[in-house]
């Protein structure tokens, strides 16, 4: 994907959380969002993932600018995938019927078909015995992965995943971050927002520093992570790495 | 000790009770004079059972109409459902039957006092399912509807396939509970002279003079209806609990 934001501005009542953010990723698979908490980070995502308009300023993604009506961005919405923080699968359905719902009611497909789709994906993330299950049955880790298979079993251009593995303790953060790293294996483009710095340096093409409502910093995570010179860049890393 | 045993003996106790204050009063008892009378209050409690149920109908769809009001992002129809939910409330049922059945429906020329029965205690009704269904809809976290759109669903296919669903499972006990108070409320309509299963207990009351006997059966009568209900409401609220 090929990435354009110029001059982007959101504001909520008199708060200010994106100031004229600027971003040009070149062509990347991955690109990873870390930064404070309020700098801004959650706010782009969002409107990257066509969930809520900007004030102002444009996003271009492979040449095509988001647009700004609702229905022309529900139909932009059907084409990638949104993964937030937690509470992302409907609690009356079971696993197997969160699946299927956006296969049959959004893009159309026969419950045959849709069942035919997610059977490959369930099995290869070991999620097959866990489909019938309600979420409150489910861990966090496994709601979490069933959410991000809801996201790919319809086949979008890319997911944009919100700090997901935020509310999970540490072995099911690495069940959800070991998953998305076999996504970027096979070729899955994605926007990624976290906190997880040693992941992020594993599967960032780009990294972004997005503080005080701007990209403070881009670059090879390694550069941004080691030996970037912005002052507000290099107090957060000595604080957040061990 | 298991919950029937539990409930058994608290029942027993309580009749035992009961039986006590009864046998204090040297109360001369007169079945036969009542039983007479057998086929009215029959009669009463369907025509309670009838006013029930149309009321209940009513009264949901009410509720549901009422509740788009005051979730309604135009001031004025936010207004119209907020005025009739307190009005209703905040005054008794006793008046609005008056006030309905002498003022209002003499005014429109509608004469049918069952009707307008039916009418007043479903729009009662209707003002606590307002704010049942208006509180289960509240109770969705915003999450649930962000993830509906983020997987494009239009905002009627959000609302048919995840608000709604999830809040029905919310709000069924509630609405169970207010069933009971509304077929208890219908003992009002004798007010407007109904002759619902109330007024007949009146009746045989003032033919036979045996306030007791005309009125214990209708205490039981009442919960006949009612237990059930009680008992469903909890039922679906155990099936229903399926998130922490």
């Amino acid at each position: 994907m090929n990435l354009e934001i110029k001059g982007l501005v959101q504001r909520f009542g008199t708060t200010t959380v994106l100031d004229r953010l600027e971003l040009r990723t070149g062509d990347v698979r991955s690109l990873v969002l870390v930064g404070p908490s309020g700098g801004g980070k959650s706010t782009l995502l969002r409107i990257l993932a066509g969930l809520d308009v900007p004030v102002a300023g444009s996003v271009v993604f492979d040449g095509v600018a988001l647009p700004r009506d609702e229905p022309s961005l529900r139909a932009y919405r059907r084409t990638v995938g949104t993964v937030f923080q937690a509470y992302n699968l409907f609690p009356h359905l079971t696993a197997m019927d969160n699946l299927l719902l956006p296969l049959m009611q959004v893009h159309g497909l026969s419950e045959p078909e849709a069942r035919a789709r997610v059977r490959e994906p369930l099995e290869r993330f070991g999620l097959a015995n866990h489909a019938h299950k309600r979420p409150a049955e489910l861990s966090g880790g496994q709601k979490q992965r069933i959410a991000i298979l809801r996201a790919l079993v319809v086949q979008p251009r890319r997911l944009f995943l919100d700090e997901p593995t935020s509310a999970l303790d540490p072995e099911m953060t690495a069940e959800v971050l070991e998953m998305i790293g076999e996504l970027k294996d096979l070729g899955t483009q994605f926007v990624l927002v976290t906190h997880e710095m040693a992941f992020a340096r594993r599967v960032a093409d780009l990294m972004a520093f997005v503080g005080e409502g701007r990209v403070l910093a881009h670059g090879p995570p390694g550069e941004i992570i080691d030996r970037c010179d912005a002052p507000r860049v290099r107090s957060f890393f000595a604080r957040v790495l061990p | 000790m298991p919950r029937w045993l539990a409930h058994t003996i608290v029942v027993v106790l309580f009749a035992a009770l009961i039986a006590l204050a009864f046998s204090r009063v040297n109360y001369a008892w007169n079945w036969a004079g009542v039983w007479e009378y057998r086929q009215k209050l029959l009669q009463g409690f369907g025509v309670t059972v009838g006013i029930s149920v149309a009321a209940l109908v009513a009264s949901t769809l009410i509720g549901m109409l009422a509740a788009v009001l005051l979730e309604s992002k135009n001031p004025l129809l936010e207004a119209v459902g907020r005025v009739y939910v307190e009005v209703i409330r905040g005054t008794p049922l006793l008046v609005q039957l008056l006030i309905g059945f002498y003022v209002v429906a003499s005014a429109v020329g509608l004469e049918n006092r069952y009707v307008v029965g039916v009418l007043v205690l479903a729009l009662f009704s209707g003002a606590y399912m307002a704010e049942i269904f208006r509180g289960g809809l509240a109770a969705i976290p915003q999450t649930q509807r962000d993830s509906a759109r983020a997987i494009g669903l239009t905002p009627w296919q959000s609302f048919r396939l995840v608000i709604l669903p999830q809040a029905v499972r919310l709000v069924l006990p509630a609405v169970a509970g207010q069933f009971v108070s509304l077929i208890k409320d219908s003992s009002l309509l004798s007010v407007i002279a109904v002759s619902e299963f109330t007024l007949a207990a009146q009746e045989v009351n003032s033919f036979t003079y045996s306030t007791l006997e005309s009125y214990l059966p209708l205490a039981a009568g009442y919960l006949l209806l009612t237990l059930p209900l009680s008992a469903m409401s909890r039922l679906l609220e155990r099936r229903y609990r399926y998130e922490a």
